[in-house]
């Protein structure tokens, strides 16, 4: 399969991005690492009439580190994450996270603005970034705001964004030596998109608490103060954790009963 | 120079250019004013075609059906000789009504690709849906829609074999299970492709088209288009794989050669894995509700089963929409020895593409289904699986052997394979390690299964099934060049089998010749002798059979000349280490094919005026096929929380007979048996209730890779056919037919403590929780809800 016509710009600059994306008449898709919109494209299931390349705005693949965490553009890849490119902050959590996804093909060209951006809860930034507490950057025609990482999915493949808002960028709060943090991602096998996908991040220092159910079938559950999911020793509290499903709305038992499976082990790893 | 010969671990010649990125692929192709085809394609299961809208502006580019009816192409057609057989016609583009998703309506044409796509879009269908079959079982209800208008049903055949079967039916033991093989897409690396164009001096078509069978391919060109064979040339460049996927004239290829016709420039069609995943290679679809019966200490006393194929929508060329059926019937008993056995077989049309033959094609359904059935007929008689196993093969001082459906097994020792495989798995070492269980939480099981590959059939069985094709006698030419090197042409055909490497390793142990110097020519109907071509492991048995009889030959006509040059007589010299010995002296075979070509007032005045080019064919003494065989046995563990399966260990004892070079037997065999664990775990079509395929890409179809395939022992055995050139048997398919009885026989041992069993593939994560929930509901006697009828069956 081969894309149908579009139109092509590669801009050097957010203003020109943001010009761009905020035409309602035409169809404009922002284009960075091209994993899961190339695919799309030949497949012909998105026609856009312009794609908008957003891969060469230097501040985008920047990534700079300051006291409380690390800023991280919109166009940086998995591999930059992985390969430690990019300052690490959350004592090596992340990186295995992007060493886990995909394939390395995939990590080296797809991005972590863009991964977000997709919200397809199965992918593994929606959750983890959200379990690390990150906050996304926003940048449009009415200026900017920040908003937690968990509040920008809306719903699946869909995201809080208007005609010509753009992810600028992530800030990655920076963990305390002593955190915890428990990640477990289930699917069958290497590379495959997740069934299951649970994240704890315990960090008493900072009084942080995190709890992330993801890879439902709607966006991820996100409890951003999980103290009260854990009893004094810090074991999960297994059936208040499934209340979380039900509430969601998630019935299908089998595929909560994995999705459990993921969050206990992810919390043991989080107590080891 | 290392030895060379039959048996040596010589590297491959041709992976010098594959590993260089230097092979050529149909894709890699380039001609001058090549234009790039684009296909509409059905976007329902079932409709009658009322319109097909092209726009005004790309009339000229577009093709339906009419105007091939204006040139005369005929559908293909591939009927069987079996009684009862109904014959379908697959239009090349849809005519009247489509019958699956992604069948043929139109084919468009433009400079690229995408613009054939962008005209393809264009293209307005109006449909009137009908009803859909969208499952083989609901096809075979008498009220069920029916594809072929002029049919009394959907059944392209009905089979029944019966021998004894009711002396079973008192067994003590008798276990019944549904047992479901899902619909499978085979996946070689690269698509199928088609490059054709007409060449004006030559007055022929000319197809570059990756292909299995070029022969094949010309005679069904020929057929389709009503030309001449003479003016049809098919060339297969490298192929990248093809497991039977490209054993298969596509409507595609008729399509786009007849378009080379009327366009007088080259034209192309290059297969997209979305076509390829949903419309084109999918195999494997079986059913089976089969009884085993045996005698309270675990003899096999009888099978009994009533089997199912989805055969698709048409019949395909040449295999025939009974290939499968057929295999069914006669190989389900396998290499055990039991008295009573009954099978009905039905191959059923339904909306969807036509079931291809798939490595190992019916072998890896029946071994799935008896397999499954052996080990719960032992855990009812209260004894390892592999002992009722072990009660029941057929022995090797039994050997020939004819089997209950007359299959006749050449030669082998399988009770030997099997102890091999549970010895090196260690059977007993992990029964102690259940009982200890395991740290993590996981259930861990092991599995056996027993497979036989009959390989290489030839005659005597394809006249019976009367499929379009027929193999007989196999040939090759060989013909030594002027400077003493060694050309071989094949009519069959490498995609992947190292061909051109273990046909001069057979060429070396009769001449001597160093390999370097021997080349295989094949792939292209114009240099080569005819051939059925590459399919059924029937290479090595009969082309390789065939190399070594024109060696014979060719030795033959260098030692007339070479004792001549000797001054000795022909009785006195033999070929060997690429020269002809006499007792006094020798002479290179350079020197002697100097002789005969550029210096010929020095031959002797008899010498054989055929020269040094010869064609010889071969049959085996009986054509009936060799047997190889093998014992698969997994250690696999399941994960009861997340239903996931890690396979441990896995061990393959096989016996190849002669194996003509090892390493290339032991590719073959890690590679078939990776696909087997696809088939196992992974791999699965599925189609909803409007017949739509629910995977169109890799992310929806999953391959095992590298990390879900693990370190596999292989071991071998070598009992020789007492009816091949240097007792070698077909072995291309092996690794695909245990692996799915083997693993899942292994995860039903490691469930058993969870009263869950599995008779499905693949066994996903979901249905694992899926068996153990419904365990768990049957422990508190909750009603089973029938939609899960393949969990728990009658048992007596």
């Amino acid at each position: 399969m081969k894309p149908a016509p579009f139109a092509y710009e590669r801009v050097v600059d957010v203003k020109s991005a943001i010009n761009l994306t905020k035409r309602e008449d035409i169809m404009v898709k922002v284009l960075a690492g091209s994993q899961s919109l190339g695919p799309m494209l030949n497949l012909r299931l998105v026609q856009p009439d312009l794609l908008v390349d957003i891969t060469h705005i230097p501040e985008l693949k920047r990534a700079e580190e300051v006291a409380d965490g690390v800023l991280v553009g919109a166009c940086v890849t998995h591999s930059d994450i992985e390969d430690g490119r990019v300052p690490d902050v959350t004592n090596g959590a992340l990186p295995r996270v992007a060493r886990g996804i995909a394939y390395r093909a995939v990590r080296n060209r797809g991005t972590v603005g863009g991964s977000l951006v997709h919200a397809d809860p199965a992918a593994d930034w929606v959750s983890t970034l959200a379990g690390a507490g990150a906050k996304v950057n926003i940048v449009g025609p009415s200026g900017g705001r920040t908003i937690a990482v968990e509040e920008l999915m809306t719903s699946v493949f869909e995201v809080d964004l208007g005609p010509g808002d753009l992810l600028e960028s992530v800030f990655i709060p920076r963990f305390s030596k002593s955190a915890r943090w428990g990640h477990y991602k289930i699917n069958r096998k290497t590379g495959e998109f997740a069934h299951a996908m649970a994240i704890v991040l315990q960090d008493p220092e900072r009084d942080v608490c995190r709890l992330v159910i993801g890879a439902t079938e709607a966006k991820p559950i996100v409890v951003a103060n999980a103290h009260a999911y854990f009893d004094e020793q810090g074991e999960l509290l297994v059936s208040k954790a499934a209340q979380l499903l039900t509430d969601a709305g998630l019935t299908d038992p089998l595929a909560n009963k994995i999705h459990m499976a993921a969050l206990k082990r992810a919390a043991q790893r989080a107590q080891l | 120079m290392m030895s060379q010969g039959i048996g040596q671990r010589v590297l491959r010649k041709e992976d010098d250019r594959y590993l260089r990125g230097r092979g050529e692929f149909v894709a890699d192709i380039r001609m001058a004013g090549m234009r790039d085809v684009a296909f509409v394609r059905s976007p329902v299961a079932h409709a009658t075609i009322l319109d097909i809208h092209v726009p005004a502006e790309h009339q000229e580019n577009v093709y339906t059906v009419e105007h091939l009816k204006k040139s005369g192409v005929k559908p293909i057609v591939a009927d069987t000789a079996l009684e009862g057989f109904r014959s379908s016609a697959q239009p090349i583009l849809a005519e009247v009504k489509v019958r699956y998703v992604g069948e043929l309506v139109a084919m468009c044409i433009a400079d690229t690709r995408a613009k054939a796509e962008d005209i393809a879009a264009t293209v307005r269908l109006d449909l009137e849906e009908l009803g859909v079959v969208y499952d083989m079982m609901q096809g075979r209800e008498s009220d069920a829609p029916r594809l072929h208008e002029t049919w009394p049903d959907n059944l392209f055949l009905t089979t029944d074999f019966s021998v004894n079967i009711e002396a079973a039916k008192s067994a003590p033991i008798k276990v019944t299970r549904e047992i479901r093989l899902a619909r499978q897409v085979m996946a070689p690396m690269e698509g199928r492709g088609v490059v054709a164009y007409w060449d004006t001096r030559l007055e022929q078509l000319v197809v570059y088209t990756s292909t299995q069978l070029p022969h094949i391919v010309r005679s069904g060109l020929a057929e389709c288009l009503g030309l001449p064979e003479a003016q049809v040339r098919v060339v297969a460049p490298d192929v990248g794989g093809g497991f039977g996927y490209k054993g298969i004239l596509l409507t595609e290829e008729v399509a786009v050669c007849w378009l080379a016709m009327q366009r007088g420039h080259p034209v192309r069609w290059i297969e997209d894995r979305r076509e390829h995943l949903t419309a084109n290679a999918n195999c494997r679809e079986h059913r089976y509700y089969i009884t085993g019966y045996a005698s309270s200490d675990g003899q096999l006393l009888g099978i009994e089963c009533d089997a199912t194929v989805d055969s698709g929508a048409y019949s395909a060329y040449p295999f025939s929409a009974c290939l499968e059926a057929g295999q069914v019937g006669s190989i389900l008993p396998g290499p055990y020895d039991f008295p009573s056995y009954q099978c009905a077989t039905y191959s059923v049309a339904t909306n969807k593409c036509p079931i291809l033959p798939y490595r190992g094609v019916g072998r890896t359904g029946v071994c799935f289904a008896l397999e499954l059935v052996l080990d719960q007929l032992a855990y009812k008689a209260g004894i390892e699986p592999y002992e009722l196993r072990m009660k029941t093969l057929v022995r090797p001082e039994q050997m020939p052997f004819d089997n209950i459906t007359n299959k006749h097994f050449d030669s082998g020792d399988y009770p030997e394979a099997l102890r091999q495989a549970v010895e090196e798995i260690n059977i007993s070492a992990i029964r102690e390690r259940q009982a200890r269980g395991e740290a993590d939480g996981r259930l861990i099981g092991v599995g056996v299964a027993v497979y036989c590959e009959q390989a290489a059939h030839g005659t005597s069985v394809y006249a019976g099934w009367g499929i379009p094709m027929v193999p007989g006698y196999e040939q090759a030419t060989l013909r030594i060049t002027p400077d003493g090197g060694l050309e071989i042409r094949i009519g069959a055909h490498s995609h992947g089998q190292g061909l051109e490497t273990t046909l001069a390793q057979v060429a070396h142990s009769k001449l001597g010749l160093d390999i370097k110097d021997i080349k295989v020519v094949h792939g292209d109907t114009e240099y080569t002798p005819y051939s059925t071509g590459t399919w059924g492991s029937r290479c090595m048995v009969m082309s390789g059979g065939a190399v070594s009889r024109a060696c014979d030959e060719i030795a033959r006509r260098l030692a007339q000349i070479g004792a001549y040059m000797l001054n000795t007589n022909t009785d006195e010299v033999s070929i060997v280490g690429g020269e002809v010995r006499g007792p006094k002296g020798s002479v290179p075979i350079s020197h002697v094919a100097h002789t005969w070509y550029r210096t010929p007032q020095k031959l002797p005045p008899e010498a054989n005026a055929g020269g040094l080019e010869v064609t010889e064919g071969y049959k085996p003494l009986r054509d009936s096929g060799t047997f190889g065989y093998g014992a698969h046995a997994a250690l696999v563990a399941v994960d009861p929380e997340t239903g996931s399966v890690e396979i441990l260990d896995y061990v393959i004892v096989e016996d190849g007979g002669k194996l003509v070079n090892p390493m290339v037997v032991d590719g073959q065999v890690y590679g078939g048996t990776a696909q087997g664990i696809g088939t196992a775990l992974y791999e699965e079509m599925a189609f909803d209730a409007s017949g739509q395929p629910q995977a169109s890409t890799f992310a929806d179809y999953l391959l095992p890779g590298a990390t879900e395939v693990p370190e596999i022992r292989l071991f071998h055995m070598e009992t020789l056919s007492p009816y091949t050139e240097f007792g070698v048997k077909g072995i291309g398919e092996s690794g695909a037919i245990a692996p799915p009885a083997t693993i899942v026989n292994a995860v039903n041992d490691a469930l058993r403590p969870l009263g869950a069993a599995l008779y499905v593939t693949p066994v996903t994560p979901h249905r694992i929780l899926e068996a153990i929930a419904q365990a768990e509901d049957n422990a508190l006697n909750i009603p089973v809800p029938t939609k899960n009828l393949q969990m728990v069956m009658e048992e007596v």
